[in-house]
């Protein structure tokens, strides 16, 4: 590749390669989430088993990482949708990111306890 | 170069037709006109019924699935109560039953409308993305399928 030339289009570009992944990164888990599921439907220790991996430490993990990626596909899914929508939208897409970015910040900050709460006492006891 | 050339903006082009009244510019069509000899499949408003769909189905889905996420993982004590019983108590209520069945519908459309366009943005070969493209329409079928028979074949007295 030529130096010079990578086109790097700031915060449109960024935030749509991070809408990008953070999509496919959840419709991948969809997949596993519809299966694991379907094991209502085999037995209740069969599905309580696969759940109970969901309630380790390390996975609670994932799952927060879960709400980073949905939490933030979801806001700006919205901003996209006032781009395209909003007659002022593309000139304010910068403004709306940030503030996508922002909302983004504290409901991750205030998801910490709800979400790994549980993850904390085990590993740190009480 | 050499310098004369500057003398005139744009010097005749080289081996260069003059047209005229006799002579006639041949006719140059506009780019991407739609012809008689255009494929059908570019004729149709496909693309434009999934753009559209994608943020239709985007609204919904921030509503369904931040509501699924704030009772499945925030609301009392958040994984930890998740079990058979849990989903048993749930889709008792046919509220809860085309909730999630409305969410695994969107969910899974939306999301394989997404996948697609990536497909076509990165498979760069025609083969590449046909068999890419069969792979996601098969998981995609099934998966929905799948859950569909779960929701309504629900037993709470399996065993």
């Amino acid at each position: 590749m030529p130096a010079g030339t990578l086109y790097r289009g700031r915060e449109g570009m960024w935030s749509w390669v991070a809408h990008r992944v953070t999509g496919v990164l959840i419709f991948f888990f969809l997949f596993v989430h519809v299966l694991d599921t379907a094991l209502v439907r085999v037995s209740p220790e069969a599905y309580d088993e696969v759940v109970a991996t969901y309630k380790t430490p390390i996975v609670a993990l994932l799952e927060y990482g879960l709400v980073a990626a949905i939490l933030f596909h979801a806001l700006n899914g919205l901003r996209v949708i006032a781009v395209d929508f909003w007659s002022k939208g593309p000139r304010y897409q910068k403004q709306m990111l940030w503030t996508v970015v922002g909302i983004w910040v504290v409901l991750m900050a205030g998801s910490l306890y709800p979400v790994l709460g549980h993850a904390a006492r085990e590993l740190f006891g009480s | 170069m050499s310098a004369d050339t500057t003398s005139t903006a744009i010097g005749p082009v080289e081996g260069g037709a003059h047209y005229d009244v006799d002579n006639p510019a041949p006719y140059i069509e506009a780019p991407r006109k739609r012809t008689g000899k255009t494929p059908r499949a570019t004729r149709g408003n496909f693309e434009m019924a999934a753009w559209l769909f994608m943020r239709l189905s985007g609204v919904v889905l921030v509503v369904l699935v931040l509501g699924h996420l704030l009772i499945q993982l925030f609301l009392d004590g958040g994984v930890s109560k998740i079990g058979f019983a849990f989903v048993a108590g749930r889709w008792a209520s046919p509220f809860w039953q085309v909730w999630d069945l409305l969410m695994l519908w969107l969910a899974m459309l939306h999301g394989a409308n997404g996948l697609r366009t990536v497909i076509n943005d990165y498979a760069e070969r025609a083969n590449t993305r046909l068999w890419l493209k069969g792979l996601l329409y098969t998981a995609t079928v099934f998966t929905i399928l799948l859950g569909t028979l779960v929701i309504f074949t629900f037993d709470p007295n399996i065993r």
